[in-house]
């Protein structure tokens, strides 16, 4: 009994995750090889070409949703940084209230958000509209419909996500090892590089792998601030789910997708391993 | 001869040609903080001079302001007043990075994400020296400290005593001018404390640079300093050898704060010739030297139990003598304890060597006499 206890503590986390991760990925591997259509109805066929038609023809959007994933990644850990190291190092006795804030945005849905972006950035809408009067920007200037608009709406939506493990590793560097450092001749800038930074580096790995993922696999911002340019595999997983019906492609999309992130994010722990990190640091 | 003795040779030549310049002074020096919207004074003016090579400690209660005092020789606190000179040179306004001090952090501070090599090697990096000669300073400083081949553990991997170490190598690498020690030694248990204070007392010796020592231990100030200040509220309230802290306490919080102490008081009862004569109770009788004393005044005086006598019959000759009754008894192995209450409700303890002689092993309840010498008892200021 006692050493079956750490067992009983997994088992409801288990249960969950068997019973609403396990079985509907078992389901939809099993759509993906079938063949037919709504109408008719599918049937097993166990054909596996829908892969390798599905990644040809769908090419491109999974390379600009890598692209893209990539580029708001590296955005969003040039504004969070900073922002993480203000409110743990400089926050003083307000830190909590600074953290709440960050998280603000989360107490509004997540779709209403990018709507408003939506409005708010419009050709004749309330930015752009004033500034086009005055001539301060061409008439033709539009910003939605642009490659910097869905990423500008991704690193808006999932910055929170970096901020916060920044903030964290960030809290837990011991301020007397920065004094240590700085008594050991290093100016402030070489205790940042050499102490502050390398410490903290194991928060930005964190935020990394919670960001590019949902950022890389997101449909929203695309379909609502981009344009039939700036279409990601996300975008195409639901066209073809719910407006082509063909259920084999989407499922076979989405398997594509998630295995080609599996192999990139632990590609990238082996590289960037907390520990290969610290040991590059050190010197 | 090491190149750690060779640096010291060199500075202790400088040193002499430039005639005794002080290693460290506290000048008047004020630090206040704002909490809570309160200023509090954290050092309330401190004045002091710390030679060259001396062992100094900075001894006294929680809160009295040690840290501070400490943190602003290595340049972490701005003095809100006075100025700090290192070998004569002002740098209150100097940055940490550029004073020629090294600090021992209480909680050592190593980097944890740098191997022990790394870690005693960072100062000597931060200072552009060649990689060849930090391998060999870096090689040595282990050696002083017996970490050699633990090169390559990580801070977490090691023990209190080894982290100690590693953290004393760190700064000491650097040749400082003078080292600061904030309670190196408080996280560890007794047993490898009183190993430690060994090892840097020697480390001391062997360097011959100034070290300025932390610690609320008196026995662990008391046993490696040269000179100690004892500090209490923010300021200093004797500046003296351990013998004459021990021995000649100038104030009722030294005198209480070392060691054990019997504080007792009376009133002068008449003047002789440079000392006075004070009245305990009925039949309590206590010289203490010192001029300035008027018949009448009240006066407290200090006696260290170890140097009080019992016996049951009233001793005669030219001492301190009060009579009370035994209340207590301790047995303590080498020496009994005895608490004798006085008449005025005073209690004293008193230590007393077993086995010395008969008149000596009073019991509970006994009515006994203690007697002194006059030069053990002093008078002090409150
Ligand atoms: N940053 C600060 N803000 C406000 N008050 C402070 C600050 N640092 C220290 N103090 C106050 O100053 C006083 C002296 O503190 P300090 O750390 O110098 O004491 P210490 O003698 O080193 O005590 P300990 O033996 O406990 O380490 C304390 O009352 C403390 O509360
Ligand atoms: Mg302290």
């Amino acid at each position: 009994m006692k050493r079956l206890a750490p067992y009983l503590l997994i088992l409801p986390g288990g249960l969950w995750l068997a019973i609403f991760l396990v079985v509907p990925m078992v389901f939809m591997a099993s759509v993906s090889t079938q063949e037919g259509d709504v109408v008719n109805g599918f049937v097993q066929t166990f054909n596996f070409s829908v892969y390798g038609d599905a990644l040809v023809q769908y090419r491109t959007q999974f390379l600009r949703s890598a692209g893209y994933g990539l580029v708001a990644t590296v955005v969003s850990i040039a504004l969070a940084y900073p922002m993480a190291y203000w409110i743990a190092f400089k926050g003083g006795p307000r830190k909590s209230t600074y953290l709440l804030l960050v998280l603000l945005p989360f107490f509004v849905s997540f779709v209403l958000r990018t709507v408003s972006w939506k409005f708010l950035l419009a050709d004749d809408g309330m930015l752009l509209s004033p500034l086009k009067s005055i001539g301060l920007v061409p008439g033709d200037f539009h910003v939605l419909q642009t490659t910097a608009a869905v990423i500008g709406g991704l690193v808006y939506n999932y910055l929170p996500f970096m901020i916060l493990p920044i903030y964290v590793a960030l809290e837990r560097v011991d301020p007397r090892v920065v004094e240590a450092a700085q008594d050991l001749y290093a100016a402030r800038r070489e205790a940042f590089t050499k102490v502050v930074l390398p410490l903290s580096l194991p928060g930005v790995f964190a935020g990394v792998l919670m960001t590019f993922v949902p950022m890389t696999a997101d449909y929203v911002n695309a379909g609502i601030l981009g344009g039939p340019e700036n279409t990601m595999i996300g975008n195409i997983i639901q066209t073809e789910y719910l407006v082509n019906n063909d259920y084999p492609t989407a499922a076979a999309l989405s398997f594509t997708l998630m295995a080609a992130m599996l192999v990139g994010i632990f590609a990238y722990a082996k590289a960037l391993g907390t520990e290969n990190v610290l040991e590059a640091a050190a010197r | 001869m090491t190149d750690i003795q060779a640096g010291t040779e060199a500075a202790a030549a400088a040193a002499s040609t430039s005639a005794q310049v002080p290693a460290i002074e506290l000048d008047g020096v004020v630090k206040e903080y704002v909490a809570h919207g309160e200023v509090v004074q954290a050092v309330k003016g401190v004045t002091l001079t710390i030679t060259e090579g001396e062992f100094f400690s900075l001894l006294g209660p929680s809160g009295c302001g040690k840290t501070t005092t400490m943190r602003m020789i290595a340049g972490f606190e701005d003095p809100s007043r006075g100025t700090v000179r290192l070998h004569g040179q002002d740098v209150t306004d100097v940055p940490p990075n550029k004073r020629d001090v090294n600090m021992v952090f209480q909680s050592y501070a190593l980097f944890p994400h740098m191997n022990v090599w790394e870690n005693v090697a960072f100062g000597l990096r931060r200072k552009k020296i060649g990689e060849a000669e930090i391998k060999r300073r870096v090689g040595e400083m282990l050696e002083i400290v017996a970490l050699t081949g633990r090169e390559k553990r990580r801070p977490r991997e090691m023990s209190g005593g080894q982290q100690q170490r590693v953290a004393l190598a760190r700064a000491l690498v650097n040749k400082p001018r003078a080292l600061l020690l904030d309670e190196p030694l408080g996280a560890l248990d007794l047993k490898l404390r009183q190993a430690m204070q060994i090892e840097l007392k020697r480390i001391q010796r062997e360097v011959g640079i100034t070290f300025v020592y932390v610690t609320h231990d008196q026995s662990e100030a008391l046993t490696m300093s040269d000179r100690i200040a004892v500090m209490n509220d923010g300021l200093v309230e004797q500046l003296a050898s351990p013998r004459e802290i021990y021995e000649s306490p100038s104030t009722a919080f030294v005198a209480g704060f070392i060691g054990t102490s019997n504080l007792l008081s009376g009133t002068v009862d008449r003047i002789v010739s440079g000392s006075a004569v004070l009245r305990l109770g009925q039949e309590g009788r206590v010289l203490v030297a010192g001029d300035g004393f008027q018949v009448a005044d009240p006066v407290a005086v200090t006696v260290r139990p170890e140097k009080i006598t019992i016996s049951t019959e009233e001793p005669t000759g030219d001492l301190s003598v009060v009579p009370g009754i035994v209340s207590e008894v301790v047995y303590l192995g080498l020496y009994n304890s005895y608490a004798v209450s006085l008449a005025d409700g005073a209690e004293v303890t008193v230590f007393q060597q077993n086995a010395l002689d008969s008149t000596s092993t009073a019991e509970r309840g006994d009515a006994v006499w203690l007697s002194w010498q006059p030069r053990h008892s002093y008078a002090i200021g409150s």
